[in-house]
């Protein structure tokens, strides 16, 4: 019986360390859930308080009575944020079209075609994915302005449709598709390129789909090359229109109108990811190189 | 055959002019940019090759401070971000309610455009006539007098750039490492725990053991991701870097390339080409321990 | 170690959303094992038998009812301090460790007065290592060990700790056959050694019946039967039992208790003890059946298979369940087919009556007959 009653403390115990640690967890993670949606939350907060009222309180609300819409219409009046949206767009579409044609001819060669030289040409490959896009920038600026292509969407998009990465990426998911498929579609008469279209690409989807999600989002987000190669505002993107919006404001510093271009800028994606949350996930897991 | 090799290049052709226009040719053209002296924009000349771009660049105080600045940020922001992705996954792999919706959550600064969200960020922290801005605000509550964040002390400063870094690049580590710890046989933890396996020793033995592939391939990525840092300054302190102290070893390069003080390619690419030398070496350097280390 | 199973019911819910009644594992599950013996959980696969060997291991915490160890209510303790060893059906051997750390790793855990020094931990693994037969593979890692051996390093990590009672879950199932057979002999000599009571999973009842002292057999969570390996073979008490165990299977027919005698198509097989007329289920196990020819039952001959000592006749039989119907018979038997048909007599006590309803079964034989 004394067995028993030491059983019962253990059983306590083990009951009382549980529930303790289970609630720190949870407190953990709902903290940093916090930490992560608080900017979230305060910029759209901040983009619906009108002007004065966001400037006349010291200690800001967390809430507000008197939504507005005013801001909206300042920050796509004032500024061309329509404009640079539609740049955006635009930049992000017909890059990853052309990336996307790109990197699927080059990965089926490497994949499905037997050529001299072959083995050679993908080892250079794949020592360029070592490369930091920081070391050549330069050069490609050079190149750019060089070719009078500043302020253009062909200087915007030309350095960025390819990668060695996907191209790679693709490659290892074309080698997966058993050769049996391809010889039976020779034998039927099929042609490489109608293989390809028909074959491979349907089969391949998800990563085509990865590689699409990773791509827009990096356009979309692109700061670095569109900053240097435009300083036309009509060519603007959106990570460039909001630090002109940043540098040289609305004539004033005006906060709320400010964050209700950063609100607008950042939807797109975020309603895109809550669409696609676990496609989006998966894809990043597999293929996502930021951080 | 010939014509099977035609077809295969046709295929490789746009890869390989697009690669070689803007990413061969760019190497070995800052290569040669580096070694030029006294290169004008302009006119497209110069008078010399030597290394002096090299050493003008090591005695430029503001690659200096760019370099000071960028090490801060990686020793701190890859420990932090790391160990507080693998806090976060380990509590994440715990728990079963609510788990999908934290997992979305954390990932969605992924998604955001890191100069909107800066912004956010900034006006969180900064300091100003009308406001002190709600961090100091909140401060406050704890006896903490305000600080200027964005334009006031350089400890501050490089605070909120390592706060907004590791909020930044969280969301692919906690989704790499949740993946990684889902991905472990629960049969050996079972095993452990019938074994009466401390919770610690679970981790240290086990757990970790189980995911260094994983964690090695986030460390060496995080170095290499943190010492490439450039947009989070620009969104927390605006372009001029220089002036605000907080110019990153990138930041150094995109300022002697254009913009105000630009026209400098040489420069930058010295600048550059250090850059990569400092990484490449950390990365072998990573890449030793992690082969110590990983086991299997 | 004794262990007492009382009334023990786990229910998950079920993973299927939209159906909300939970899915019943182990369904008011009674049964003492003895002290010191090794007991095979026989089933299909889904029959609720891991999930009874998690209950006692722990891992899983029953919805309701009991579990005792010895005197000891142990039904809430962790498993953590339960004290059993445990052996997965992939061995779930730390694949970075080698075999002497695997083998070492639960004594690592030991707390107190119980912690040992690394030269009693490395005493203690070589000992387990030396009854599994082991000891010269302690610096491998699991990767470069067989199945086999991999089996063995996991039997030792449960072992070296001294377990109160030792679980295996299917542990045989991923060996190649001629392994399968070496290893079970193994197991029985561990557990003859040691003196550990044991429990073990098998779907395969071959392995069950040739090294467990005793056998439950479970179906959906609910004990069929429980008893020595021949005994719940030579007295099934429903069909389902009757069909699980034995190869080749045991041939069913459906047939009927007419007059005091079993009926199959229009022949009596049998003569029986006063039973009232009623449609049954006929179960013969294929050593059941004796040539004669003019044997009481005629089936349609498909063929002979003579192999060694055995003869196998395969035929057929419009009330039968089976496909075929197997019936073993010595090789020195004289065997007068004359095809198509072919001609047995039926041995009373290889023959089973089940109810068709209940599928229970319904003792049918004169007390004159038995033997």
């Amino acid at each position: 019986m004394n067995k028993n009653t030491q059983y019962g403390t253990i059983e306590r115990n083990a009951k009382i360390r549980k529930t303790v640690f289970r609630v720190i967890v949870y407190f953990l993670l709902a903290f940093w859930a916090f930490m992560v949606l608080f900017p979230f939350y305060w910029m759209i907060l901040s983009s619906i308080k009108s002007y004065s009222s966001y400037n006349s309180e010291y200690i800001p609300k967390f809430f507000t009575d008197s939504p507005t819409l005013q801001n909206y219409f300042d920050a796509f009046g004032a500024v061309s944020l329509g404009r640079y949206f539609l740049n955006t767009f635009l930049f992000t579409v017909i890059t990853t079209a052309i990336m996307i044609f790109v990197i699927v001819l080059a990965a089926f060669a490497f994949s499905r075609l037997d050529f001299r030289g072959k083995n050679l040409v993908f080892t250079l490959f794949l020592a360029l994915m070592m490369i930091p896009n920081e070391l050549v920038i330069i050069t490609n600026f050079q190149t750019i302005t060089n070719l009078g292509l500043r302020n253009t969407f062909l200087g915007l998009i030309l350095p960025s449709v390819t990668s060695v990465f996907y191209i790679y990426l693709l490659k290892e998911n074309f080698e997966q598709i058993p050769d049996e498929l391809y010889k039976a579609a020779k034998v039927d008469g099929t042609s490489d390129l109608k293989y390809l279209l028909r074959v491979m690409i349907p089969i391949c989807r998800p990563t085509l789909i990865t590689v699409t999600i990773l791509k827009v989002i990096e356009c979309w987000n692109s700061y670095v090359w569109p900053r240097l190669i435009t300083d036309d505002e009509a060519y603007y993107l959106v990570s460039n229109g909001i630090q002109e919006i940043r540098e040289n404001g609305f004539g004033r510093e005006n906060i709320p109108a400010m964050m209700a271009a950063v609100v607008v800028i950042s939807v797109p994606l975020i309603v895109l990811f809550l669409i696609f949350h676990k496609k989006i996930m998966a894809g990043v897991s597999r293929g996502g190189t930021k951080g | 055959m010939d014509k099977k090799n035609l077809k295969a290049w046709l295929y490789l052709l746009p890869a390989i002019l697009f690669l070689g226009a803007f990413m061969v040719y760019p190497l070995i053209d800052v290569l040669i940019y580096s070694a030029e002296e006294g290169y004008n924009s302009a006119s497209q000349t110069y008078f010399g090759v030597g290394l002096y771009n090299y050493s003008y660049v090591l005695h430029d105080p503001y690659f200096l401070q760019a370099v000071k600045n960028t090490f801060i940020l990686v020793i701190i922001t890859v420990p932090v971000s790391t160990g507080l992705a693998l806090l976060i996954s380990l509590g994440l792999n715990s728990i079963k309610k609510l788990r999908n919706l934290f997992q979305t959550i954390y990932f969605l600064p992924y998604v955001t455009n890191t100069l909107a969200v800066g912004l956010v960020f900034m006006i969180l922290f900064k300091k100003n006539a009308y406001t002190d801005g709600l961090v100091n605000l909140t401060l406050q509550i704890f006896g903490a007098g305000p600080i200027d964040f964005i334009d006031g002390p350089y400890a501050a400063k490089m605070f909120v750039l390592c706060f907004y870094t590791v909020w930044v690049v969280l969301p692919f580590k906690i989704l790499i490492l949740t993946s990684a710890l889902a991905s472990v046989n629960q049969d050996y933890y079972n095993a452990a725990r019938v074994d009466a396996t401390p919770k610690w020793r679970i981790f240290t033995r086990i757990t970790l053991p189980m995911i260094s592939p994983m964690l090695f391939y986030l460390i060496i990525t995080g170095f290499i991701g943190a010492f490439k840092a450039y947009s989070d300054a620009v969104a927390l302190f605006g372009t001029d870097l220089n002036a605000a102290g907080m110019n990153t070893i990138v930041g150094y390069v995109y300022d002697m390339l254009y913009g105000d003080s630009g026209g400098f390619p040489s420069y930058a690419s010295a600048a550059a080409l250090i850059l990569f030398a400092i990484v490449l070496t950390i990365t072998c350097i990573n890449l030793m321990i992690s082969k110590k280390h990983v086991h299997y | 170690m004794k262990v007492v199973l009382q009334n023990l019911t786990k229910r998950f819910p079920n993973s299927n959303r939209k159906i909300h009644q939970d899915v019943i594992a182990v369904n008011d599950f009674s049964f003492e094992i003895p002290d010191g013996k090794l007991i095979g959980l026989l089933g299909p696969s889904g029959c609720g038998k891991s999930t009874t060997l998690n209950l006692i291991s722990g891992l899983e915490k029953p919805t309701s009812g009991r579990i005792f160890f010895g005197e000891d209510d142990v039904t809430e303790l962790p498993p953590e301090n339960r004290g059993v060893g445990l052996v997965f059906q992939n061995y779930a051997l730390y694949p970075h460790l080698t075999v002497l750390q695997n083998i070492m790793f639960p004594l690592g855990n030991l707390k107190g007065a119980q912690k040992l020094s690394k030269e009693a931990m490395r005493e203690k693994a070589f000992e387990a290592a030396k009854l599994v037969q082991i000891e010269g593979l302690m610096d491998r890692k699991p990767s470069e060990m067989s199945g086999g051996q991999q089996q063995r390093v996991a039997i030792a990590r449960a072992l070296v700790k001294m377990p109160r009672i030792l679980l295996l879950d299917e542990p045989l199932s991923n060996l190649d056959a001629r392994l399968r057979l070496q290893t079970r002999e193994e197991i029985k000599r561990i557990q003859r050694e040691t003196g550990i009571t044991t429990v073990f999973v098998t779907h395969d009842q071959e392995e069950a019946m040739s090294i467990s002292d005793m056998i439950v057999v479970m179906k959906e969570g609910v004990i069929q039967q429980i008893g020595a390996p021949q005994e719940v073979y030579d007295e099934p008490k429903n069909l389902f039992v009757a069909k699980f165990l034995g190869t080749p299977p045991i041939n069913v027919f459906s047939g009927e208790l007419r007059e005091n005698r079993l009926w199959i198509g229009g022949e009596a097989i049998l003569e029986t003890r006063p039973l009232p007329d009623q449609k049954v289920k006929i179960a013969i196990r294929p050593e059941g059946f004796i040539p004669n020819e003019n044997g009481a039952l005629t089936l349609d001959l498909v063929g002979v298979e003579v192999m060694g000592r055995d003869t196998t006749v395969v035929s057929r039989h419009p009330d039968c369940e089976n496909v075929e119907i197997r019936s073993i018979i010595s090789s020195e038997d004289r065997l007068s087919v004359a095809p198509p048909k072919v001609c047995f007599d039926i041995k009373p006590y290889k023959t089973f009556v089940f109810d068709p309803e209940s599928e229970e079964r319904i003792a049918f034989v004169k007390e004159d007959m038995n033997g």
